[in-house]
């Protein structure tokens, strides 16, 4: 299975900050409250929340994606 | 050292050469459609509008999706400290159109949209009369827009965004432009000096273009020379030449001079005393963990501080951001702040280490690459007037006076 990393569509990212909550593991947040993402891959441990760091973001903003 | 090959032929200061004067130069434009991305590929031609990405590999990409793609030619030349661009569609229109019809033929493009900067006059103008001299069956493909006079136009995705409708703001990737650009098609963004170049490769071949480098990888190159020169000038130089060089064709240093900035509003500061010998090629900066981005170079004079300048090219920046994306919103803004504070001698113990920190934010945030090139000037600024900040932050004082008036 490829390893999927995290991404962000800074346009639509509000900074309100949810995702942070969610996968504290590989997301923190900056001084202004927008997210500071590991470049890593997710690793298997954590899918299943990273999964659920996806969903919950208000603004659509996060993807999950095949690492390149 | 000084290279003719973009500006071989008649003065550039004479203005545009006309598409005659041009064929009986150069010859006809050849067909191109064979083998030419794989000559630029051999030659090691790389893009000159600042991030000196490989052309053909930009055009590969373009070639090989499904439909009919369009070239679009960027001339919007935001940078406050570079002319290049403008000299070149000034004076060599033709090589900039030839090369967008090569580029057209090679990626299976049947519009060319011309998207130049709406202050510049003078190359709108020379631009427009040059494509009212080509052949119909090129003049059709062609149409002109006007760039909007802001920093961020000229980014690939903010240039897409205007042609289609009118906004110039970066958008979100994906999709990149050479997967769904203008009109939804793979779009090819492509500065002009770029296309010049292969407009000349595409007559000369590949050996030529390396040969004219001279001994360097690439190729000739235009830079703008501007601070403590008696003008602000263009000039061509080939991979032999360093800074030293383009100095002294633009008239030589008015000033002593401790540090110059190379690349531009997105580039390093370097100390004077490393700069002057230093290439100007693209592969021999890179590996010194440096660019020449736009070609520019601005050399600081005696009369104005490097913190004072600094901060006021952070604030330009903050101002031009363009205000979609938090990490370049709000982080440019605080930096720039903070650098006015210690340019006007109101620092706080930390503004210092917040813009180390904030700067090392900034790289790879954004929707487009506005705030990574911010981040490389205030970086590199930290580090070469190092002395200058502490002295500005500890005992509030500037070793150059007439800048203390300018910066507050
Ligand atoms: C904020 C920003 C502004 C830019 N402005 C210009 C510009 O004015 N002209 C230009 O040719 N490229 C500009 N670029 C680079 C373009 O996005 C793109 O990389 C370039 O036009 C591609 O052409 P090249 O490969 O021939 O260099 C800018 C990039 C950024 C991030
Ligand atoms: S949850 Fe979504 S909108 Fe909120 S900070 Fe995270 S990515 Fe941005
Ligand atoms: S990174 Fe900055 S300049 Fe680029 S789109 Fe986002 S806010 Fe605008």
């Amino acid at each position: 299975m490829v390893a999927q990393r995290i991404t962000v569509n800074r346009i639509a990212c509000d900074g309100h900050g949810l995702c942070a909550g969610v996968l504290p593991e590989m997301i923190k947040l900056d001084d202004w409250g927008y997210p500071i993402i590991e470049a890593r891959g997710v690793p298997r441990e954590l899918m299943e929340h990273a999964r659920r760091a996806v969903d919950s973001c208000p603004m659509l903003a996060l993807h999950l994606e095949d690492r390149r | 050292m000084t290279g003719a090959a973009l500006l071989a032929g008649p003065d550039p200061r004479d203005g545009a050469e006309g598409f005659a004067a041009h064929t009986a130069r150069l010859g006809a434009l050849p067909s191109g459609r064979h083998g030419l991305i794989d000559t630029l590929e051999r030659a090691g031609l790389r893009g000159r509008g600042g991030a000196s990405f490989p052309t053909a590999t930009k055009w590969r990409s373009v070639a090989s999706r499904r439909g009919d793609s369009v070239v679009l030619v960027n001339g919007a030349e935001g940078e406050p400290l570079s002319q290049k661009d403008r000299v070149l569609m000034e004076s060599r229109p033709h090589l900039i159109l030839d090369g967008a019809v090569l580029a057209a033929r090679a990626t299976g493009a049947r519009q060319i949209v011309h998207y130049i900067g709406a202050a510049h006059a003078g190359a709108l103008a020379a631009m427009r009369r040059a494509i009212n001299e080509r052949p119909d069956a090129e003049r059709r493909l062609m149409r002109l827009v006007e760039a909007p006079q802001r920093y961020v136009s000229g980014e690939e995705t903010a240039a897409v965004h205007f042609v289609n409708d009118g906004t110039a703001l970066p958008t979100a990737l994906p999709p990149r432009p050479f997967e769904r650009g203008v009109s939804g098609r793979p779009t090819l963004v492509q500065n002009v000096e770029t296309l010049a170049y292969v407009a000349l490769i595409a007559r000369h071949g590949d050996a030529w273009f390396r040969a004219v480098g001279g001994g360097g990888s690439s190729g000739t190159a235009l830079v703008t020379v501007s601070g403590a020169v008696p003008a602000a000038s263009v000039h061509e130089v080939d991979g032999s030449a360093v800074i030293a060089d383009a100095v002294n064709l633009a008239g030589g240093l008015t000033s002593d001079s401790d540090a110059v900035l190379l690349g531009g509003y997105f580039g390093s500061w370097v100390p004077a005393t490393r700069a002057w010998a230093l290439p100007l090629d693209v592969g021999a900066l890179s590996k010194r963990g440096l660019s020449l981005g736009s070609g520019v170079i601005g050399v600081l004079a005696s009369s104005d501080c490097g913190v004072e300048m600094s901060a006021r090219i952070a604030m330009y920046l903050a101002d031009e951001s363009s205000r979609q994306c938090g990490p370049c919103t709000f982080g440019l803004r605080a930096i720039a702040n903070a650098m006015r504070r210690v340019a006007t001698m109101q620092a706080g113990v930390d503004d210092l280490a917040h813009v180390q920190r904030w700067a090392g934010l900034l790289p790879g945030r954004g929707a487009c690459r506005h705030p990574d090139g911010a981040a490389i000037m205030v970086r590199s600024a930290l580090q070469v007037f190092a002395d200058d900040f502490s002295l500005h932050v500890r005992e509030h004082r500037c070793i150059v006076p007439a800048a203390v008036a300018r910066a507050a």
